[in-house]
């Protein structure tokens, strides 16, 4: 199960709104798959990110997986727990291992995003 | 370009243990093989407190037997098996004419007339098809025992300890680079105290259809005392901290072993012709313009294979495998640089995502198990 407050990608990231802002992270299943995460590469705060762009890095033990940014918006601050903690996206995604708050560029995109239940479908067809 | 069917992988004979055990399970050298069960981290931890339990029955299983067998292997390899007492082992490899590494090797001397060599599984069959060449004109004969062989390891520094039990041998009695043959779980083996992990432990031969009952009793014997199954995963993540070499990453055709810093195995000093001799001849009476050396991040990165290395702000070497060290909590990595800058406290940058970060060479290997 994945939680029912957030909206989601089909490539595994999630998005909380909060007031005019967003809190985006990658889900439980992302993680999971990536396996143990040994390294977090944000980008610095202030940057403007066009949605679907990549925004950074996220390495586990055997593999490099570039991050996306779900929508577009200016980069508020980073979650810098994963700099020196960075198994925190494995432990806790959705909470400790948030990665990045956005002011997003535009409202439309966040209703373009995938429900819970469109998420979950997406993760049991693989 | 054509398409070339992809031939359908083979399975571990146990790959029904591995995933009734949870593991992901992967293609590997042509092998569907287990590169994870839990967690890479957890797992190679295990090996290096306690110990943890491989299936390596994608490895390549060679006997070479006949009166000529030992001069043979020495006109093949790079290495004089001739040398070796019955029981011991040595680390060897194959190269070409060009001295370029066709594959590195594990050589048992089984008997007097009688040898096994194993190759990685990816080179198994190039490794079978040269050898069998090459001792063509030797009153000696090659049986590829690779599918009829299983082979489980058990390393770590509880090894000894937990397959003792299960074992008609005294295991402290067969040496470092050692193998005996016995009783193992019932059934006949041959056990040999290599690995490729960096720790104390034991590889178990056995036939290929008792894979599965040696696999459950050496799991169930270990694991009141921490033994775990260990993919492919950790299995990398630990031969990089120990310094070994992989094929594919550190050793190619187009390396040779001095440029791999591992000139103290070529034997130019045994007696007759081998293939490649003329070739690493020279190249050791003229040295070598580029080493692998071990790099040690100094700022925050991981270096990966294929990463180019700077020396001097210009792309000059290249990263063959790094990772993120779970015992040193560091980034390592190991590559070729320049021999120039190949001594250890050399700073170097690693490339990373276009942005350079710093790097030293420092020794290898990375890490020594506690003596």
């Amino acid at each position: 199960m994945v939680p029912a407050d957030l909206c989601y990608t089909s490539d595994h990231e999630w998005v909380r709104v909060e007031g005019d802002e967003v809190v985006i992270g990658i889900t439980q299943f992302a993680a999971d798959q990536l396996g143990d995460i040994v390294f977090v590469e944000m980008p610095a705060a202030g940057k403007a990110l066009k949605a679907h762009a990549t925004f950074g890095v996220v390495e586990s033990v055997k593999a490099v997986s570039d991050l996306f940014a779900p929508i577009g918006g200016d980069v508020l601050s980073v979650n810098d727990a994963l700099a020196d903690n960075p198994e925190l996206v494995n432990s806790d995604p959705y909470g400790a291992g948030w990665m990045l708050r956005l002011r997003p560029s535009d409202a439309a995109e966040i209703s373009a995003l995938l429900d819970a239940a469109a998420y979950e479908q997406v993760v049991a067809e693989g | 370009m054509t398409d070339t069917p992809t031939p359908t992988p083979q399975p571990s004979p146990i790959v029904d243990r591995h995933e009734a055990l949870g593991a992901k399970i992967v293609e590997f050298a042509g092998w569907l093989m287990p590169i994870q069960y839990g967690g890479i981290i957890d797992e190679h931890r295990a090996v290096r407190s306690a110990a943890g339990l491989f299936d390596l029955s994608h490895m390549g299983e060679l006997v070479i037997e006949g009166p000529d067998a030992g001069a043979a292997l020495a006109a093949a390899l790079i290495t004089d098996p001739p040398a070796l007492a019955v029981g011991r082992a040595q680390y060897s490899q194959i190269c070409n004419e060009d001295g370029g590494i066709i594959d590195d090797l594990i050589v048992y001397r089984l008997g007097e007339t009688r040898f096994m060599v194993v190759a990685n599984a990816s080179n198994a069959r190039v490794v079978s098809d040269a050898l069998a060449a090459r001792i063509a004109g030797f009153q000696a004969v090659l049986d590829d025992r690779s599918l009829a062989t299983g082979l489980v390891a058990i390393q770590g520094p509880k090894s000894a300890a937990m397959l003792q039990p299960l074992a008609s041998v005294d295991l402290a009695a067969i040496k470092y680079y050692g193998i005996a043959e016995g009783v193992v779980a019932g059934l006949p083996a041959m056990i040999a105290r290599t690995g490729y992990t960096g720790e104390d432990g034991y590889e178990v031969f056995v036939d290929v259809d008792q894979t599965g009952v040696l696999w459950d009793a050496m799991l169930a014997a270990g694991r009141p005392d921490g033994l775990v199954p260990v993919g492919l995963g950790a299995r990398d993540t630990l031969r990089l901290e120990a310094g070994m070499p992989l094929y594919g990453n550190e050793l190619g055709l187009d390396t040779t072993p001095y440029e791999a810093s591992l000139g103290r195995v070529v034997k130019l000093g045994k007696p007759g012709p081998f293939t490649g001799r003329a070739a690493l001849e020279k190249v050791n009476r003229d040295g070598v313009s580029r080493r692998l050396v071990g790099l040690a991040l100094r700022e925050r990165g991981i270096a990966r294979h294929g990463y180019p290395v700077l020396v001097g702000g210009a792309p000059a070497g290249i990263v063959t495998s790094g990772t993120q060290s779970p015992t040193l909590g560091q980034a390592i990595a190991m590559a070729y640089v320049p021999t120039a800058a190949a001594d250890p406290g050399t700073m170097v940058a690693v490339e990373i995502r276009g942005a350079p970060v710093a790097a030293e060479v420092v020794p290898l290997p990375f890490y020594k198990r506690p003596a």
